[in-house]
Formats: structure tokens, sequence, C-alpha cells
């Protein structure tokens, strides 16, 4: 790990070296009123004065779409083609927040343990994040709740930390971070010996996440969930827009003889999601559906996979028509 | 893998015998009674069922399915000769080391049998690590119950005690089982729980009902195993549709033990 | 505020109903919140920024539960009702509404017949940006619209909210999710979504009563209650009914009448 500073004007000529090398570079983009990732070629593409994008950049590894194989069949066989890791182009995501580079742990926990998930671990070999710490932040924001923070290094290549001059403090984080500095290595001076604590934004604790973990473990029979779930809606932008969320449908795009298996997204929130063929459905109401979504993230995961499925990012909060605002809920739980 | 042989058990209800197509992965290929594998018909897509039959038996594998959905129609629409896609085994088994020397009895209900048939076929086939064998399997109707063949075989074998019942009105004229429905047929049987393990698959409902017998008869929560039915997709605890509590029913299942079922939330299955 | 809190306090304090269905203070704005003790009333608030229309509730039966229920209805949600009671799927008597005029008063409607009087009143018409791009659609050729829509669409990644806010998307099992056959792709691709949106706005063809639920829904800023919305524009001349009234002649595509017109078919 090491720590340099790099000025403005470096920061533009890394930049435009990184986009020389052939690789894809996605950055929060403002369009359409909203601020999301995009492919840019330039810096004066990417977005300046925002708090948080709307989606999370999880597509870049667990893509909304991806095919499994394609198949052709013919006189009663079949030829199969396998997903090519090799296609896989390399990426490099620029300006995650700590709180998206953090929601790589439990994506990786989630499709790495036991049975090791290839697409997945194809496209993260190829992604280098370019992670930058928060000035600022809102009232859904609650990533110091979530052992997360504001200048969090978790999951991050490298971390930058804006500084008045237009310059940045660059913590050089893994060796996909160094290659990736590599690029315009002389653009980068010595570290001047900044604070980067000064340039954090203030987000409060909220609440214990340990405690909150203790007491969901004997919270299932609660009447807290039809009473948080009542508005409800059960539809799936929670779920599609949270960086750690993860669930997938297994669909098939079928044209006569040839089709693909198509891995596509898929949540819990869903009315259909449990539904057996005999037709029982062990969720069938919304308060059982909610009930799920915060126990696996809260309790299921940390007790299985070591890693809660919160970053505390917020954007379940904002993306919801109807206002379930999960740092409330989580905090009147803590409450309780 | 090419269907070998397709059978017809009952109304809608098929068993396909399949072969690997690829030499170096049938010889890979390994697994024990209780796991599942998810058969892709292509075009229409996967579906979860059981590996219907014993590891014991070599160069085979095969599974019984009612044709129900999208998929299974699909399936149902193959021949022998045609290809059909498999991943697996997923899924945990049942502990049939543990249980050398215990007498076994098996209790299922209607298109259940499969799912149980493997671990059936393999205690008979390593029959001297077992005491007794009872069966009780019952469906609606004489018609709708699957392995007919294997039926007779095992109601001949002075080794297994075969109780098939169906329910009442399900019966033809010259048939010879009882009449009742499974739970009620078990209580009659009255197999000793003295060291033995029961194993239980059939309907909720079915299930429901014979558990309070098993206990009235004496059989603790950890003598009592049975295989979920949650609907599962990837097989390998990644696409969240099984999970139930921190289990993956996918992967800590479908093999549980009532004992460990006493902690998931009843609801939830 | 007062006087809508204690007419709701009153309502659920002498029995009158289980629940008062209204709006709380949210996050941003206001939320949809359900009172079910005289107690919970005093949270009850009423603005133009209330939003959300909760006539999407009143066919939730597991929400509504066996009881009488009060709505406290904004002009939007006072369109969905009667369309939803044109549709059979409300039960007058079950259900008490009320809204607050523009003079600040609570207002409890008789019967449903009231209901349409009241909103007869109020034009449906867009404003300001939305009235934009509709003129800017309206002068599109065909290829330019589809193409607009084709990249709204690359946005939207299936979740459905859409759906999930509009009142009248009722269907226990809705279109893409019956699979014998695949109607609709489920995944999230322009093509897929494409389907779904043209799917959902021929569903909505002559009930849509563009309350723009669905447009405020979606996560990712796609207008696509001006795609419903322009269907009611299109349609009313042809079904001869009113934007923003019920249409009581019954629904554009599941609708037929022995008198219908045959000359165009060979």
């Amino acid at each position: 790990m090491e720590t340099k500073y790099i000025s403005k004007n470096g920061l533009n000529e890394w930049f435009s070296q990184i986009v020389k090398s052939g690789k894809r570079v996605y950055a929060p983009v403002e369009e359409r009123g909203k601020v999301e990732f995009k492919k840019v070629q330039a810096l004066s593409e990417v977005a300046e004065e925002y708090i948080q994008t709307t989606q999370s950049i999880k597509s870049a590894v667990f893509p909304r779409a991806e095919v499994l194989f394609s198949y052709e069949k013919e006189n009663g066989k079949v030829k199969v083609e396998d997903f090519n890791p090799d296609a896989v182009k390399e990426t490099v995501l620029w300006k995650v927040h700590p709180c998206d580079a953090a929601g790589f742990k439990p994506l990786t926990a989630i499709f790495n343990w036991d049975y090791t998930d290839k697409l997945y671990n194809a496209h993260l070999e190829k992604t280098t994040l370019v992670t930058f710490s928060c000035a600022k932040a809102d009232k859904s924001c609650f990533c110091t709740s979530v052992n997360g923070g504001p200048g969090n290094t978790t999951g991050s290549d490298v971390l930058l930390t804006m500084l008045p001059d237009g310059g940045a403090i660059v913590e050089i984080l893994t060796p996909k971070g160094e290659a990736l500095v590599q690029l315009a290595a002389s653009a980068f001076e010595n570290d001047k010996g900044e604070d980067k604590s000064k340039y954090l934004a203030d987000v409060p604790q909220a609440f214990d996440i340990e405690e909150v973990r203790a007491r969901l473990a004997t919270a299932f029979d609660s009447s807290v969930w039809k009473e948080q779930s009542e508005r409800c809606l059960g539809c799936g932008a929670c779920a599609f827009v949270c960086p750690t969320c993860a669930c997938f449908d297994i669909q098939e795009d079928a044209h006569g003889s040839k089709g693909k298996r198509i891995r596509c997204w898929d949540s819990c929130g869903f009315s259909l999601f449990t539904l057996h063929t005999s037709g029982h459905n062990p969720r069938a109401v919304q308060s059982q559906r909610w009930r799920q979504r915060i126990l696996h993230k809260f309790s299921y995961m940390p007790d299985r996979l070591s890693v809660f499925g919160c970053t505390g990012c917020g954007r379940c909060s904002r993306a919801c028509p109807v206002d379930m605002n999960i740092l409330e809920h989580i905090t009147s739980i803590a409450k309780k | 893998m090419t269907i070998d042989k397709i059978t017809n058990e009952a109304p809608g209800v098929r068993t396909f015998k399949l072969k690997f197509q690829n030499e170096e992965e049938a010889n890979a290929f390994n697994f024990k009674a209780g796991q599942f594998g998810e058969y892709s018909a292509f075009g229409e897509g996967e579906s979860t069922f059981c590996i219907a039959s014993s590891p014991t038996r070599k160069g085979y594998i095969e599974c019984t399915f009612r044709e129900t959905g999208k998929v299974t129609s699909g399936l149902a629409n193959l021949e022998e000769g045609n290809t059909m896609g498999f991943r697996g085994p997923f899924g945990n088994t049942f502990p049939m080391d543990e249980w050398k020397g215990k007498s076994l009895v098996f209790i299922a209900g209607g298109i259940a049998l499969p799912p149980m048939r493997c671990v059936i076929q393999n205690a008979l086939d390593l029959r001297e690590n077992f005491k007794d064998i009872t069966i009780v399997y019952g469906a609606k109707s004489v018609n709708d119950l699957v392995y007919k063949d294997e039926l007779k075989e095992w109601a001949d074998r002075p080794d297994v005690n075969l109780v098939t019942t169906v329910d009442p009105g399900g019966e033809t004229p010259d048939w010879k089982g009882e009449i009742g429905f499974v739970p009620s047929v078990v209580e009659k049987t009255a197999p000793s729980p003295e060291n033995t393990i029961a194993i239980v698959c059939g309907p909720p409902i079915m299930i429901k009902f014979t558990f309070p017998v098993l206990e009235k008869l004496g059989f603790k929560d950890d003598q009592i195993y049975t295989t979920l039915e949650n609907r599962m997709k990837c097989g390998v605890g990644k696409c969240g549709r099984c999970n139930v509590g921190k289990l993956y029913v996918c992967k800590d299942g479908p093999v549980f033990s009532k004992e460990q079922l006493n902690n998931i939330p009843a609801e939830e299955y | 505020m007062d006087k809508l809190r204690e007419k709701a306090a009153a309502l659920l304090a002498d029995g009158t109903v289980t629940m008062v269905l209204g709006y709380e203070e949210g996050t941003n704005k206001p939320r949809p919140v359900f009172c079910h003790t005289a107690e919970q009333a005093s949270k009850l608030v009423y603005s133009s920024q209330c939003i959300n229309n909760l006539a999407v509730y009143l066919t939730k039966k597991d929400i509504m539960g066996a009881g009488k229920v009060a709505v406290i209805a904004t002009i939007p949600t006072l369109r969905s009702i009667l369309q939803l009671s044109v549709e059979n799927q409300l039960n007058e008597d079950n259900l008490v509404v009320i809204t607050v005029t523009d003079k600040d008063e609570v207002k409890q409607f008789a019967n449903f017949a009231e209901i349409e009087a009241y909103i007869a009143d109020f034009e449906l018409k867009l404003e300001g940006k939305e009235q934009e791009i509709i003129n800017k659609l309206e002068g599109m050729s065909r290829e330019e619209r589809f193409k607009f829509w084709m990249e709204e669409m690359s946005h939207c990644f299936k979740c459905y909210a859409c759906r999930a806010a509009c009142p009248l998307c009722y269907c226990t099992k809705c279109i893409v999710e019956e699979n014998r056959p695949q109607w609709i792709n489920p995944w999230a691709s322009p093509l897929a979504n494409m389907e779904w949106q043209i799917n959902r706005a021929m569903h909505m063809a002559g009930r849509c009563t563009g309350c723009g639920a669905c447009g405020d829904a979606c996560p990712v800023g796609i207008p696509i209650h001006l795609l419903t919305r322009k269907m009611i524009e299109d349609l009313a001349p042809e079904f001869g009914f009113t934007p923003g009234q019920p249409s009581k002649n019954g629904n554009a595509l599941s609708t037929w009448k022995a008198d219908d017109k045959e000359n165009f078919i060979r």
C-alpha cells in the first residue's frame, strides 16, 4: 500500500492514458436528470455535483442479463457453446464511492462460496476500481452504521480523496491499482502528508449493526415485518439498484433450433420468487418477503458468509416509489 | 445426456433413463443417494428433479417427472435417442453410512416416491447393511402409483415389507393393497421405532399428518428424515431462491432430519 | 390538516372503519400510511406533494382485510377509484372515500356517483416539461419516435415499479409471468423492455386515468406515464370517452359490442 499525490493536471493526464490504453472506462455521467454510470472517453464527461448514482455499478461484474451458454439443436443432438472468459474486456470503474467498492465484498462472497462462479470471476478479474472518497452525504446515506465510511478502502484498487486545489491524495491499494497507476507514473508525486479525514463527509452512525444482528436473530415472528411493509408495492427497484443484491433468474431465449440460456436479475421481493410448481408459495404475502430481505442482508448473510449484505449507500431508499427507507426501518429495529 | 429409455409410469408421469454422451464425464461422475440435478430441455429451460436411481447402479442415471409446466412439457416431447442436458449432482445426501445396522422405514406419497427410490434401491443393493426394511407407499389411485414393475419386485422380496395404499375411491375391483391415506396406513403398519430410521417424502399435507403419527409411534426427531422440495434454479447456492434462514436447500439440503427442520421456520418451506 | 386528522380519528374510534389509508411525512416527500388506531391518525398529512396513488392498495386483499376502509384520496386517486369501480374491482359498501378540497375542507363522499360529479370539474391535463415532450414526440416521424423510446427503454431494468405503482395493474398473474407461451421475455434488454412497455400501454388503453404514478415510480427516470397518457389522448375521440372520466363504454381492448364496425374486415 502506497500513498501519493496527484495534481489536477496529473489527473487529466492519468485519465487520458487510461482511455488510450484501450480499457473501457465507466464513470458517473449526468443525463436525463439522473446520474448513472456510462462509458466515457474524457474526464469532462464525468459528473461533478451529486451525492450518489441511481444504480450501482454491480452490472460491471454481474450484468442485468448475461448469456450463460448458447446451443443449437440438430437431429435430436445438441451443440453447446460455453461462456468465453477471454472475451471479457478490461474495465476501469472510475469515481465509484467507498460504499460501491465495499459492495463487491458481499457479491464476491455470494459468487464464490462453495461453487465458484466462472462468469462473475472472469468479469471481476478484468475490473479495476478507482474509488473517490465522499466529501458530501445526504440523509439516506448510512455507511458508518454498516462497517463502512466515506473514506474507506474496502474493495478498492485505488482510493482518491479530492483536495481543495483540484488535486487528490492517492492511496494505491492493490497490484491492480499499481498497474493502473503505472500507465501515467510521472503524473503522480510524493505524498504531501495531507490528512484524508479533513475532507470526508460527516455521516453520523445511526445504529450498531451487531446489536441489530443480535435482535434479528429472534425477530422472525415479530409484528414489525407487517408494520414496516404495509406500503411496499413488491417491485424490484430496491434489489436492482442495490450494489450487493445478487439473486437471479435463469431463462431461455429460444429461437427455433437455436437459443441461449440467460441469467438475469431477480428479486426476493417479487411474489413469484419462491413459488413451488405445486402452487404452494412459502412467502405468499409481502410482509414475508420484506422480512426475507432484511433478515438475509443483516442476519443470514453474516451468519453464513461472514459479511453483511448492505453497504449503507442508501440507493434503495432513494429509488423506492413509496419511501421504504431502510435506514429508518433498521434504526427502528435497533431501538425496539 | 442421451435419453436411453422412456417409461410411462402413470398419467403424465415419465421416467427417463439417461446416459452420458461424453465417456470422460461418465467415468468422472459420482453421486450419492439424495442428490438432485438440473435437467435441461433445450429450448424450454431447466427443471429440478432428484436423481431417482441408486449410485450402486453404474452407467446411467434416472429421473422421474410429472408433466406440469413449460420445461416438463418440453421434456415430455423428447424421444429415446434425443439429447437433453444435465447439471449435477447437487445437494447433500442421505447419511446411509450412519444408518448401517438399523432398520429403515420408507414413507412416500404419489410423485414423491422418485426422491426416495434412489435410497430404497441403494439400501436394497446393500441389503446386508440394514435390518428390517419397510416401505409404505400410497397414491391417489391405482393408476397413479409409479414404478409399478419395481413395486412388484419389492413386494416379491421376502426381506422387504411393502405396504401399498390408494386413497379411498382410488381402488380398482382387483386391488389387493390397503385403502386409506398414507398417514393412517403408517399408523396401522405401526413400524417399531427401535433402532429405526424413518424417511418421509410427500406433499406437504401428507408430511404434516405423518410426523405426528411417527411421534406417537415413538420416533424421535433425529430418527426422522425428509427431503424438501423448495423452488430451486441454480442448484449451487447462488440465485437465492431456496434460501431459508441461513440455509440453502440446494446446498445444506434437500435432505434434512426433523431435528434440523425444527430450527427452520415451518412457513418458509 | 387538523380537521382531516380529527375526521380520520373519529372514523377509527367509533369503529366505522378498521383502517384509514392516507399520507404521512416521508424522507423527502409524503408517503402512504395505514392508520389502524385513532392515535395513528395524528400522522396524517395532505398537500400537493402527495403524489402516490393510494388506489393501488384498494385491490390488495391482504392489506385491505375484510372490514370497511377509509381512503384519503387526491384527485388522481379519485379518478382511479372510479375506473376500478367501473371494472368491478371495488365494493362501494366497504369503502369510505374522503378528499380535501381546494378550500382545505374535508369532504366525505356519500357514494361513487358523487365522486364522479366532483372530479368532472377537474380537467386532466399535462403541464410544462411533460407537455413539451409530448409536443416533441408529436412532431417526430414514426422512426424518430421509435428511436426515442428505444433509447429510453435501454435504461429500463425490468423492476416493474411501473406495474407495481399502477392502481389498474391488479392482475393476479401478469402477462410477463405467463410462460406458456413466454409472451414477453423477462430479462432486461432494449427490445425485451420495449415489448413489456408496449404491452402495458396496450393493456392500459382506454383504462389509464393519467395519474402518472408509473412515471413517478420509475427509479431510472423513464417518463413511462407519457406513453400511457398519449394513449388516452389518441383513444378518447375514437372510443368515445373523456380523458379523466371513467370509461363507461368499456375498455378499448376488451370490449366488444354487436354493432361494432366491421367494414375493415376483408
